[in-house]
């Protein structure tokens, strides 16, 4: 095929009677695809830049933009849509990996949108949140099994160390240099504001946001960038990377050009090299090893804060999670399939790993059934989406979740899923200067602090209906969930009925 | 009193400012309609060279040296807030020399224009309402 070209997926329209050719669209476009035209007076689009991320659109004084697909399509055809033949076309052309930003948009089944949750009527009437005390708060860590009493009777404390969280959300891993500088104060500020906990992600903590410590987890990946022992004794926890949902099994690779200045000091490589995290890390082959690491890491920390590990969500997650359980980790995060991610290969995120919610309820099932679930807690992430995602996640055995996407959303991402192009219009997904600029986390850290003082909101209203004052008795209690449109087998996972039953 | 300040480091120079300035001093209800096909002429300005951008707007100055040379009285001192009588102005554009900012410049209808903090048509200031970013801000600082 002698001419590789691809159609524009949208088309940028402006309406001529209220374009004021004010030229934002044009100053605010990273990708060049507005441009004024002085003799006309006018403004053009070049719809094939346009990557959909409603920059433009949002600050249009008069409302003048809107993108619409281009509606251009190929002979239909179920098999061979448009799509997949345009990604063949690209890859025939360039002979590279296909990549992509944040979570799949493919339409695998949400679980959690076939749930649905109980009320209370008549008997064990439901609770008023505004009148009655309603509890939120949650303690991730392993929890004793048994009273220690000393030999004057008194009881010993024998709790480990526990991470206390306002309401059980926490910002999942997203690295310093994967999103920007104000990105990360934004989440680090949120975190603080609302008592709960934000992630540094695999790349180290800048030396800023040392003083937001209590409220940080600090993430050990394969790359191992960034690690000291300061930085592993100034946060809250310690997350030891083992995979995420988004792209399970594979590695990470953050290019040399967004290794500069503080990004390359804070994850301790030269400036301009590749920040390539391997597959798995070298040093863990078996449980055994992975234990090797737990414990190092609370020697390291004198054994004072909890470690956590996150796993993506795949085949035999349950099995996976019974041996972390087992490992000295205090806490399990597991990420599901529909989890972010700032670049992955389209391939391995549209295909690979499975939904949360079957992992997550897979995992509490086995981890009780083998009287080990206390020896863990359990932190649900991969697309939790709004506060009755949460519910529904505490209800099949979550202590907590983690936001991402979400929380990017909140701080103007409009899912344009371009992170990997290191041009988000939005300074999220980053590193240019004038384009960071564009995130004041004055205004971020507002937003998230209001994105899950809402939930909270929510969260009250949803258990009190269900007569329940305490987010930790709503834990793993699947009689307030019932499925629609879900098979027998699906039911079984999911450990609940189907309504109606 | 109550003023607007610039924060540069938050300014994208999207010359948004200057299009809501335009816009609150139209009297229109429509934006479209408001500044359709025409060169706007706002009372703030973005300055930008390179990387570095930020909004210009009257101060206020507590010692405002445009009153003090204006010739007629059209330029007062209203509860702090610097206020131009379009009756008054003779366009000797004396306090366009004065002013150290370049806050003050010529009008279509002769008399100069200013900034007075949107008190004669929207009430607060619509730059500051306007700004994508909280590069503007109108607060108390004493």
């Amino acid at each position: 095929m002698p001419v590789n070209y691809i159609h524009p997926d949208y088309e940028v329209i402006r309406n001529p009677d209220r374009c004021v050719a004010c030229r934002a669209c044009e100053r605010q476009c990273a990708n060049g695809v507005h441009e004024y035209l002085p003799d006309a007076g006018k403004l053009v689009c070049d719809d094939a830049l346009c990557v959909n991320c409603h920059r433009c659109v949002t600050l249009c004084p008069t409302r003048a933009l809107k993108i619409v697909r281009s509606g251009n399509t190929y002979k239909e055809n179920v098999n061979w849509s448009g799509e997949t033949i345009n990604e063949l076309y690209r890859q025939a052309g360039s002979g590279g990996v296909l990549l992509s930003g944040m979570g799949t948009p493919k339409p695998y089944p949400v679980y959690f949108d076939k749930i649905l949750l109980n009320a209370s009527q008549v008997t064990n009437p439901s609770i008023d949140p505004l009148r009655e005390p309603m509890e939120t708060k949650v303690f991730l860590g392993a929890k004793p099994r048994t009273v220690a009493r000393g030999k004057d009777g008194r009881l010993q404390n024998n709790l480990p160390p526990q991470l206390s969280l306002s309401m059980p959300v926490m910002f999942s891993a997203m690295s310093y240099g994967s999103i920007s500088y104000n990105a990360h104060e934004s989440l680090a500020r949120a975190a603080e504001a609302l008592g709960v906990l934000y992630n540094t992600g695999e790349g180290g903590l800048h030396e800023d946001f040392y003083r937001y410590g209590k409220n940080t987890i600090v993430q050990v990946a394969s790359g191992r960038f960034g690690v000291h022992p300061q930085y592993l004794n100034s946060g809250a926890a310690i997350e030891i990377k083992m995979g995420q949902g988004a792209k399970p099994g594979i590695g990470g690779h953050l290019p040399g050009a967004k290794i500069i200045g503080d990004i390359s000091r804070t994850r301790m490589i030269p400036e301009g090299s590749d920040a390539i995290s391997p597959a798995p890390h070298h040093d863990i082959y078996s449980i055994e090893d992975l234990r090797q690491l737990v414990y190092s890491l609370k020697e390291a920390t004198d054994y004072r804060k909890p470690v956590i590990v996150k796993i993506a969500a795949v085949h035999n997650v349950a099995a996976i999670a019974s041996g972390i359980a087992r490992s000295g980790a205090d806490v399990i995060a597991i990420d599901g399939f529909r989890g972010g991610t700032g670049a992955a290969p389209t391939r391995i995120r549209d295909n690979v790993g499975i939904p949360i919610e079957l992992a997550l309820a897979g995992v509490d099932k086995r981890l009780r059934d083998e009287g080990i679930r206390d020896n863990v807690s359990i932190v649900a992430g991969g697309s939790i989406r709004s506060s009755a995602d949460i519910i529904k996640a505490a209800a099949l055995g979550a202590d907590c979740v983690y936001i991402g996407t979400a929380a990017l959303l909140a701080l103007g991402c409009h899912l344009c899923r371009s992170c990997h192009a290191g041009k988000c219009n939005w300074g999220i997904a980053t590193q240019m200067p004038e384009l960071v600029k564009r995130l004041n986390p004055d205004i971020g850290y507002m937003r998230l602090v209001n994105l899950l003082t809402a939930w909270r909101h929510e969260i009250k209203e949803m258990m009190g209906g269900m007569g329940i004052n305490s987010i930790e008795a709503l834990r793993g209690n699947r009689l307030m969930l019932r499925g629609v449109g879900l098979n027998e087998k699906e039911l079984e996972i999911l450990g609940i009925k189907h309504a109606g039953e | 009193m109550k003023r607007v300040y610039v924060n540069e480091k938050w300014c994208l120079g999207c010359h948004l400012c200057e299009y809501y300035c335009a816009f609150a001093a139209s009297g229109e209800k429509d934006m479209a309609r408001a500044l359709k096909d025409i060169a706007i002429n706002p009372r703030i300005r973005i300055e930008e060279r390179d990387d570095i951008s930020f909004a210009v707007s009257c101060r206020h100055c507590r010692e405002p040296l445009c009153v003090k040379s204006c010739l007629t009285g059209a330029l007062t001192a209203q509860d702090g807030v610097i206020a131009i009588d379009g009756e008054r102005c003779v366009g000797c554009y004396t306090c366009i020399l004065v002013c150290p900012y370049g806050a003050v410049s010529p009008s279509e209808n002769g008399a100069v224009q200013k900034c007075e903090l949107c008190v004669k048509n929207t009430g607060s200031p619509a730059c500051v309402k306007g700004c994508p970013n909280g590069a503007i801000v109108y607060e108390e600082r004493g």
